[in-house]
């Protein structure tokens, strides 16, 4: 019987972009537990929306995460816009899915790119956010920033996007897809990548259910569920199905994300092509009341937030639940057994958004 | 002998980078700068993992009660001569977040900053210029002698 240590594992840590400790308590060179030590980055968030005005707020649950600001700002306004009864106008609509989906795109490249650099893949790295680039120049030529976009509105959306651009995102899109051939080849085919990835970090099916596993992690699983199937914002009119793997292992996580690339430039084009005519955005009059829980699909997996208003400009309560807090029981099962010089890659492969997770 | 470490401090100076308690988009503005794209590479800046490595500080983030001792941890542990860049609203002032309970406000609570980035996100180009303008304070501090403060 070999004696146990305890060696953490963060919160600085050159694999981590974000500050975590998981304390792995080891066996030689086999984790046989985890224990997680978060709160680094918490802020107070939840705390900040009360004391700001409702349409203030779109900027703070930005700010929730940089990576997927978007869709904390959509999942918010159609919280409020349920509560007060407010319809979107169709063409919104159609501009908040290509945003979202556009999101998704830089979230999973960039993604894509730092577990080849967690498995030393350097060159690998480069491309994936050389081929981002292309994203986030979309970004910027429609909303005038990168990554923290603020299109989002109550109502609708405050900036539409033109026929010059459209031509614009469609060509980015096609040259988008070519180096996603290129990369996709290596990632699915090359040997190293393959014995870096497969059967490691092993989840099974009953198991990410029975942990509540989110997003990508539960697709990987076997488990065929993603919330845009249930048609928020424009997606009951477009044409998809979930990507779904079986085998549960990093592998079968990062064939999620890649093939969900080009679901997502498929989703672009299609919404693109039903894009209707007419304003972005309705009027907003008056505060709302009551209280709502509203979802939306996020890169990393489902969100949740809980809304209580009381009919003037301050809520009583914004409550949110991240994919990432959803995975990390997940995670803990997962690195059990594993080796030491795996726990990288097993930490990225549930595409940890910290920020997320503390607020 | 410090003078050849001095030297390659300035003409290819190391860079750590340190979340504190940023929303992200910070942090991959400044990935995005190590990319090709951007490529800080070609002034010679290299992105490290180990603070012992490295020259400049890179921050982003709000300081908070919890990370403060990490922060300056991480801060301690470089060897002079150092600079500290404050990348964001965050870092250089609270940002948003400047009233919320859990946050100090900017870095510049916890350690000495020598360069200030603005942007919510900040922009790669805005953070390359950051970078470079530290690498001016390391040229200066070289020259000047000054030891470390604390």
């Amino acid at each position: 019987m070999a004696k146990k240590t305890i060696l953490p594992f963060g919160p600085q840590h050159p694999v981590l972009p974000e500050p975590i400790q998981l304390q792995l308590v080891m066996e030689d060179e086999i984790v046989v537990e985890a224990i997680p030590a978060i709160g680094y980055v918490h802020r107070g968030l939840e705390k900040l929306t009360e004391t700001k005005a409702i349409a203030e707020n779109i900027f703070v649950v930005e700010r929730i995460c940089g990576i997927c600001s978007f869709m904390h700002a959509l999942c918010y306004c159609q919280g409020i816009e349920s509560l007060m009864n407010i319809t979107v106008p169709d063409r919104s609509r159609f501009l908040r899915v290509i945003w979202g989906e556009l999101h998704r795109l830089h979230s999973h490249h960039l993604w894509l790119g730092l577990l080849a650099d967690a498995f030393g893949f350097e060159s690998l790295f480069m491309q994936c956010w050389r081929n981002r680039e292309m994203v986030m120049d979309i970004m910027e030529m429609t909303a005038g920033s990168r990554v923290i976009i603020s299109t989002n509105a109550l109502g609708g959306v405050r900036r539409d996007i033109d026929s010059d651009q459209q031509k614009f995102i469609l060509n980015s899109l096609n040259k988008l897809q070519e180096e996603l051939d290129n990369i996709k080849r290596v990632f699915s085919d090359d040997y190293t990548v393959n014995k870096r990835l497969v059967d490691v970090a092993v989840i099974s099916k009953e198991d990410a259910h029975e942990l509540g596993a989110v997003g990508p992690v539960m697709r990987a699983s076997g488990l065929s569920f993603d919330y845009r199937t249930t048609g928020y914002a424009a997606y009951n009119e477009l044409d998809f199905e979930p990507i779904v793997e079986q085998s549960g292992d990093c592998y079968a996580r990062m064939m999620v994300r890649l093939r969900e690339c080009y679901q997502s430039i498929d989703i672009i084009r299609q919404a693109f092509a039903k894009l209707p005519e007419g304003p972005i955005a309705s009027p907003v009059k008056g505060f709302p009341s009551g209280e709502i829980a509203t979802r939306v699909e996020q890169p990393r997996g489902e969100v949740l937030y809980y809304i209580k208003a009381n009919g003037t400009n301050h809520l009583d309560r914004l409550r949110v639940r991240t994919p990432t807090f959803a995975n990390i029981p997940a995670l803990l099962k997962m690195v059990k057994g594993l080796t030491l010089a795996d726990i990288p890659i097993a930490i990225l492969s549930i595409d940890p958004c910290i920020s997320c997770t503390e607020r | 002998m410090m003078g050849i470490l001095q030297t390659a401090a300035t003409k290819s100076p190391w860079i750590v980078h340190f979340d504190c308690g940023s929303c992200n988009g910070c942090d991959i503005e400044i990935l995005a700068c190590l990319t090709p794209l951007y490529d800080v590479e070609r002034f010679g800046v290299l992105n490290v993992g180990n603070p012992k490595h490295a020259d400049i500080l890179v921050v982003s983030g709000t300081a908070n009660y919890r990370n403060a001792r990490v922060l300056r941890n991480v801060y301690d542990q470089m060897p002079w001569p150092k600079a500290v860049v404050a990348v964001g609203a965050c870092a250089s002032t609270g940002g948003i977040f400047r009233n919320c309970y859990n946050t100090l406000g900017g870095v510049d609570k916890v350690i000495p900053v020598d360069v200030y980035v603005p942007g919510c996100a900040a922009k790669p180009e805005a953070i390359m210029e950051g970078v470079l303008q530290a690498v001016q304070v390391l040229e200066k501090r070289k020259e000047t002698g000054e030891t470390y403060a604390g």
